[in-house]
Parts: structure tokens; sequence; C-alpha cells
């Protein structure tokens, strides 16, 4: 369907877009690549009254990566992100995780902070840093602030994101080296949302036990979550074939998924564990 | 509102409503019907288009983004009548029927092979997945594809 009629902006600064924002009662519309949003208004599932265009706020296009961790500016592409070499090293889970990101046009176009402000419950970013405990800088009329992922995502497509606020950078905790990890998806075509897939990760001790076990699941649930019961599984244990099958079973046990019309929740029960035991697999070769 | 940008390297100035897609732009402003819109929500991949010499979904841009960029659609691939290489693969491979999906599936695929030229049977597949193609069985695509590939590796080759 045509898109809905709505005014445009593309201010200079990120206080100007800020005062954007706020100038329509909730009712305007931060867009970056467009690749969510745009459907959304071609479905009129979203039909604001102004679209405030981030594409010339300077800075929000950088990948930094410190002692502290790796911060993604909201306007980082997933295409930006496949092409940087230094993720590889500097933050593997999520070079793997964006691999399953949509298509190859759409990747061109769609940003970090888009996906993420979004909040589908089957996108691969929000999994990652729920997983990751990374945390969403955002800005808006009141100022700055630093909202933790756990509390960031709060359903389906809602976020604890006021309507003024522009989400600047995507903070992740630095990645140790020898960290284990392994993100796993399953999709009926490639680039296709999740039906399910896992994020793990986890530090070995001198022992070569795990520790740290962190497992994050999508597309079970209204939002991503951390499996507490799985990690508790990990933490302390050899990751080894057995300690893998009680995670998996953990996993299926521990999520509530429903029925849609993609798979019943009987089925993604199923391949949620599936997700954590290739994941634990991939994390443990 | 009024949005300058180059379309297959001639500057265009038009003046557009702020919610017509890029997509639609081409098609009924600048005439340029190579640009074929199919689902009109990037599902199909149809109106794919080079903005800056990135393969982008035509109708997930609104033409007013499109300000001060470079775009290069199905009609600037050939500077001439003659058909590009990729584009003889294709008639040569059957690589379509009905032709709708087509300009999506030689600008996308213009784009991997300008990027990749020496990507795998794999790699043509994990790329042609963002284009839907409802005649051929995408078989004769990827191969279409991988046949033009040698055109690309050429120093200053390929379809320009």
């Amino acid at each position: 369907m045509k898109l809905p009629v709505f005014e445009y902006a593309c201010p200079a600064t990120l206080s100007e877009a800020v005062a954007l924002l706020a100038s329509h009662d909730g009712d305007a519309k931060a867009i970056a690549g467009g690749q969510s949003l745009v459907p959304m208004l071609a479905f009129r599932v979203a039909s604001p009254s102004l679209l405030v265009d981030l594409r010339k706020l300077p800075g929000l296009d950088q990948i930094r990566i410190t002692e502290s961790g790796v911060s993604l500016g909201a306007l980082v592409r997933w295409r930006d992100i496949l092409d940087d070499a230094r993720l590889r090293h500097a933050h593997p889970l999520i070079a793997a995780a964006v691999k399953h990101v949509a298509h190859y046009q759409i990747r061109n176009r769609g940003t970090v902070g888009g996906s993420v402000a979004h909040a589908d419950p089957a996108a691969e970013m929000p999994g990652v840093v729920v997983t990751c405990e990374a945390t969403i800088a955002v800005t808006g009329k009141s100022g700055a602030r630093v909202i933790p992922a756990d509390s960031f995502f709060q359903g389906a497509l809602t976020t604890a994101l006021a309507p003024d606020e522009i989400i600047t950078e995507i903070r992740f905790p630095a990645w140790p080296a020898g960290r284990r990890f392994g993100f796993e998806e399953f999709a009926l075509r490639r680039g296709d949302f999740a039906l399910a897939a896992a994020a793990v990760f986890y530090d070995q001790d001198a022992g070569g036990r795990a520790a740290n076990a962190h497992v994050g699941v999508i597309g079970v649930g209204d939002r991503p979550v951390r499996l507490a019961t799985v990690e508790a599984a990990l933490d302390g244990a050899r990751v080894d074939a057995a300690a893998i099958a009680r995670a998996a079973a953990a996993a299926s046990a521990a999520v509530d998924p429903q029925d849609d019309i993609h798979a019943s929740a009987a089925y993604r029960r199923s391949l949620v564990g599936t997700m954590v035991e290739r994941a634990l697999l991939s994390a443990s070769a | 509102m009024t949005t300058r940008f180059d379309v297959n390297g001639k500057p265009v100035e038009v003046t557009v409503e702020p919610r017509m897609t890029l997509a639609d732009c081409l098609r009924h402003v600048l005439r340029l019907t190579g640009t074929h819109v199919g689902c009109e929500h990037g599902v199909c991949g149809a109106c794919t288009v080079l903005v800056d010499g990135a393969a982008v979904r035509s109708c997930l841009m609104l033409a007013v983004q499109a300000d001060g960029r470079q775009v290069t659609t199905v009609e600037g691939l050939s500077n001439d009548d003659d058909l590009t290489p990729l584009q003889k693969s294709f008639r040569k491979h059957h690589a379509l029927q009905c032709g709708f999906c087509t300009p999506g599936m030689i600008t996308t695929a213009h784009a991997l092979l300008t990027e990749e030229p020496d990507c795998d049977a794999d790699r043509v597949r994990e790329v042609l997945s963002g284009n839907i193609c409802r005649c051929t069985g995408y078989i004769s695509i990827v191969e279409a594809v991988l046949d033009a590939r040698s055109a690309y590796r050429k120093p200053g080759g390929g379809a320009a």
C-alpha cells in the first residue's frame, strides 16, 4: 500500500532532532534506514504525523572499540558490522548474529539503532543486546540517559524509549579473549525472521569449567530473554555432551511460546532447545 | 519537497510528497519504469536499485532520503543499446520467464558481482534470497549470475 501522509524533517543536530520529536505530542517518529518503519507505514500499523530523519546527525555511524567494550552508533548499518574485520575479535558474537539479519539489500540500509528501537521479538540485535547485558544510550528533551537492556525491551514492538528520545549508541561490555560463544538461528527461508534463535557465551576457568554463562533466546516470547535456569546449569560445569543436553532441555522448559501461523508453541519450545544445543556445541567445539 | 539527486549519472530535481517512495518517484515522476514494484513492503526485491553503489530496496526508501545520493536503476547499467554481460548471461541461461522480477535480479546481482566477483553458488543463493521469482525456480538465475562472474573480474570490466 502507498504510505500514509506525513511531514518530513531532516535535522542536522541531535538537539534539533529531539526538539522536532518533542513537538508533535508523541506523534512523531524517528527514521534511520527505514527497513522496519517503512513496512509499518505501508501496512498502516504506524501513521506518524512527522518523520524525523536521523541521517545527517554527526557521529552516530561509528563503531568504537576500546578496552571497556564495543560501542555501536545508532546509525551503524548491518553492512558496516559485517565489513568491520576488527569485530571478529573484539565482539565475535555480534558479527555471528548479524550474518542472520535480513537480506543483502536490507543490510545496506538497516541500522542497529532502528532494530533496537523497533524491538521485534524475533530480531537478532535485541537478542544479542539482552544476552550481553549491553546498555542503550538515548537522548531526549530532558537529557541523556543510559538504559540497561533488561529494562529496555518491554514487549513486542514496545520499549522504554520515550516519544522524544533517540537512541544514540549501543554499548557492549568488553569481550575477553578466549570467551566461548555461539549463535544459532532457524528460519523457514534465509533472511526471514527467526522462528527461534539462541545466543550463548561463557568463560572458562583454569579447570575448563564454564563461568559467567549467558544464554539468550529470541522468537519464543514477546521480547528477547535470558534463560537463568540454563545459565545456572552451565556455570561450574564442563560443557560436554551431557551438560549440553541438560541445557537444551532446560531451555525448552524455560520458555512459554505462543501458537501462531508460522509455528505451534510446542514446535517452538522444541526448536529453542535445539538452537541452544547447537549454539553450545559450536561454543564448546 | 524539492529533492536533488543523480539518476544514472544525470542530476535530477524533483518535487515530491515526503511519503513518495524512491521506487514510485523513479517510475511515476522520472518515468524510469524499469524498476518494478511488487510487494511495496520490502519483501520481493523487484524494486532493487543501487544507491551510492549499494543494492537497496527502493520501496523502503523515501525519495526525499535520496537527496544528494547517486541512484542507479536497471536502465543505467548499460551505456548504450547493447546488453551488459550480466544481461546477456540471463538471456543465455533463460534466467527469466515473465520478467517481472528481472530488474531486481539484475541490479542485485550486479552489485554482488561488483563487490564479490569470485562469489560461489552458495553466496549467490544467499544474496538472491532477497529477490522473489515465481517463474523460474531460481536455478537458471543462479547459473546466469555465476556465468557472468568472469566479466566482473577483468580490470575495468563489468557492465558499466
